[in-house]
């Protein structure tokens, strides 16, 4: 590792710690963090479009024609449409002019609703339904094979799965009160839904956990870089490191002990 | 304050503050946890080892760093073990921020690719990967609904270049490749909603066969896909990534949190206990109270 990447890496780490920090309380740390995230996700961004977006699909299919006669002598001139319908969106800025951004939307609209409804229909809504409503596969009701209960291909659960559906859509069927053998089946609905919300809530967990993880490996090569940053354990390293790696610890060591003071003072003040 | 009032009152940093020693102790210390590979992750492994050399498959990296930390491990088991396979691989981001993790990912596969590794007792000779003979990466444009129904017509639509900037018809891997027919499957690897894309506009439109590797606050969501039959597998978070990599022999980030992940996730349970403990008892106390009144 080079000086420049040990420094960017140091900074990688103060910035998780920042981060970090916002489980303790906000601070000005934590707000230098979050803002820099925003800040360069959006630069970012807005390069990625400019050089994948525009150039590509607009710039490049009119770059045969000439600039003052805005391109109409191109050999594709029709690409100026869309670009005069985008250039129209920007009207919203102006009071006068806003109701003209309503065309590109309503093409835009028009359009991405034409394309969506029939897949959205077909591949999310009816192909669901053929699955929950699959005829039960007797020969394997208890696993394909074996006995095995967690087979989520068995004929035991295509009938849990049919079941779990029909009884969690009764629970938000709101015109008949829930009492007698329906309010039995809705109350079977919701502790379908309570399965799938405790599932997704174990994964929400190992999600958040995965973050933390990612960053105490990233930190641990860190430290190892930093361990190893004496010019006696590595004669590739010079003093700089060291210099970078104490400084980032004072300063750490600094702003703890600053918060510990502070608390204790307040507590002396409250009692 | 009784016992069972100071659970309900816990103040939540002390239990950040627990979590964080007991991530930090675990991960200090070296042991194995064993990995049990579900059959909707071993459906990916098999299809990508059964492709023979030459192949072509789609890999759609649409994530942002924040979901870096969860789906890199995939993505980096997932095309070691094709190129391993000598398969040939199309890159896309139709995440705003994907072009860099795509960029990251293609970069260190392709350095670990030149060294000579032996994987479930297969020896393979290291070589060099080619941008183009290997693996072409178109980018990204936005709007992705309508970039994932235009590759189905032709890859040149959306993409009339790669993210280099080299024409299409100009890439050797992609000559003679259209769009979706010419490819033996896509696997999206995605943190949003762009999976939904992929299973309405790609694999519902186009009918090729779809994998998706999902962040773990997703992955409950896209389970009855599975049973649909409309993806073929799914790898579920950094789980679904260590369950790769236990496949494909080939150990890395997300078998080393497994077992961070193991007492984190009892910690959770233990609170979620102590904290159930804490309101039923209280419950039952303020009955008494109620009763005794």
């Amino acid at each position: 590792m080079d000086f420049s990447t040990f420094l960017w890496t140091t900074f990688a780490v103060f910035v998780t710690l920042a981060t970090f920090s916002f489980l303790y309380k906000d601070n000005p740390f934590y707000k230098f963090a979050e803002h820099l995230v925003v800040g360069v996700s959006a630069g970012y961004f807005v390069i990625i479009l400019w050089y994948n977006g525009l150039v590509p699909n607009l710039f490049d299919r009119l770059k045969d024609g000439d600039w003052y006669l805005i391109w109409l002598n191109s050999s594709k001139p029709w690409y100026l449409i869309p670009a005069i319908l985008g250039i129209l969106m920007w009207t919203r800025f102006s009071k006068k002019y806003s109701w003209v951004s309503r065309w590109p939307m309503a093409l835009y609209i028009g359009i991405a609703t034409g394309v969506a409804i029939p897949l959205e229909m077909s591949n999310r809504v009816n192909k669901q339904l053929f699955a929950t409503m699959t005829s039960i596969d007797w020969t394997n009701f208890f696993g394909h094979g074996h006995f095995n209960l967690l087979d989520t291909t068995s004929g035991l659960s295509q009938v849990i799965i049919f079941v779990g559906a029909l009884s969690a859509l009764i629970y938000f069927f709101f015109s008949k009160e829930h009492t007698g053998w329906f309010g039995g089946v809705a109350n079977l609905g919701i502790w379908t839904l309570m399965i799938g919300f405790g599932a997704s809530f174990g994964f929400t967990v190992m999600a958040r956990i995965s973050l933390f993880i990612n960053r105490l490996q990233d930190i641990k090569a860190w430290g190892i870089e930093a361990l190893d940053a004496s010019p006696r354990a590595n004669p590739n390293y010079g003093p700089g490191f060291l210099i970078v790696f104490w400084l980032f610890v004072a300063f750490v060591a600094g702003y703890i002990v600053y918060e510990l003071v502070n608390y204790f003072r307040s507590r002396t003040v409250q009692s | 304050m009784d016992i069972f009032e100071k659970m309900m009152k816990l103040d939540r940093r002390w239990i950040f503050l627990f979590l964080i020693i007991v991530c930090v102790v675990t991960y200090a210390i070296p042991f194995k946890v064993p990995i049990l590979v579900e059959p909707e992750v071993r459906s990916i492994y098999n299809f990508i080892d059964s492709l023979p050399p030459g192949d072509i498959i789609l890999v759609a990296i649409d994530y942002d760093p924040n979901n870096l930390a969860e789906l890199h491990p995939m993505t980096y088991a997932l095309v070691e073990h094709a190129w391993r396979k000598k398969l040939r691989v199309i890159f896309t981001a139709l995440s705003q921020n994907g072009p860099g993790m795509a960029e990251q990912a293609i970069l260190d596969i392709s350095d670990s690719l030149k060294q000579d590794r032996t994987f479930n007792g297969v020896h393979f000779k290291g070589r060099e990967i080619k941008n183009g003979i290997d693996y072409t990466f178109l980018g990204y444009k936005p709007y992705y609904a309508l970039v994932i129904l235009g590759m189905g017509q032709n890859f040149r639509l959306p993409f009339p270049t790669d993210y280099y900037g080299t024409p299409l018809d100009s890439i050797p891997m992609m000559r003679g490749v259209l769009n979706y027919d010419q490819v033996a499957g896509v696997i999206d690897l995605s943190g949003g909603s762009i999976t939904d894309a992929w299973i309405s506009y790609g694999q519902g439109r186009f009918n090729f066969p779809l994998a998706l590797g999902l962040t773990g606050v997703m992955t409950a969501q896209y389970y009855p896909y599975l049973g649909s039959g409309q993806v073929f597998g799914i790898m579920g978070g950094l789980l679904g990534a260590a369950e790769y990599e236990e496949l494909a022999d080939n150990p890395g980030r997300a078998k080393d949190g497994m077992r961070i992940q193991l007492y984190a996730h009892m910690v959770i349970i233990l609170f979620i206990i102590m904290g159930n403990v804490g309101y039923f008892a209280e419950r039952r106390r303020q009955k008494r109270e109620e009763k005794g009144r």
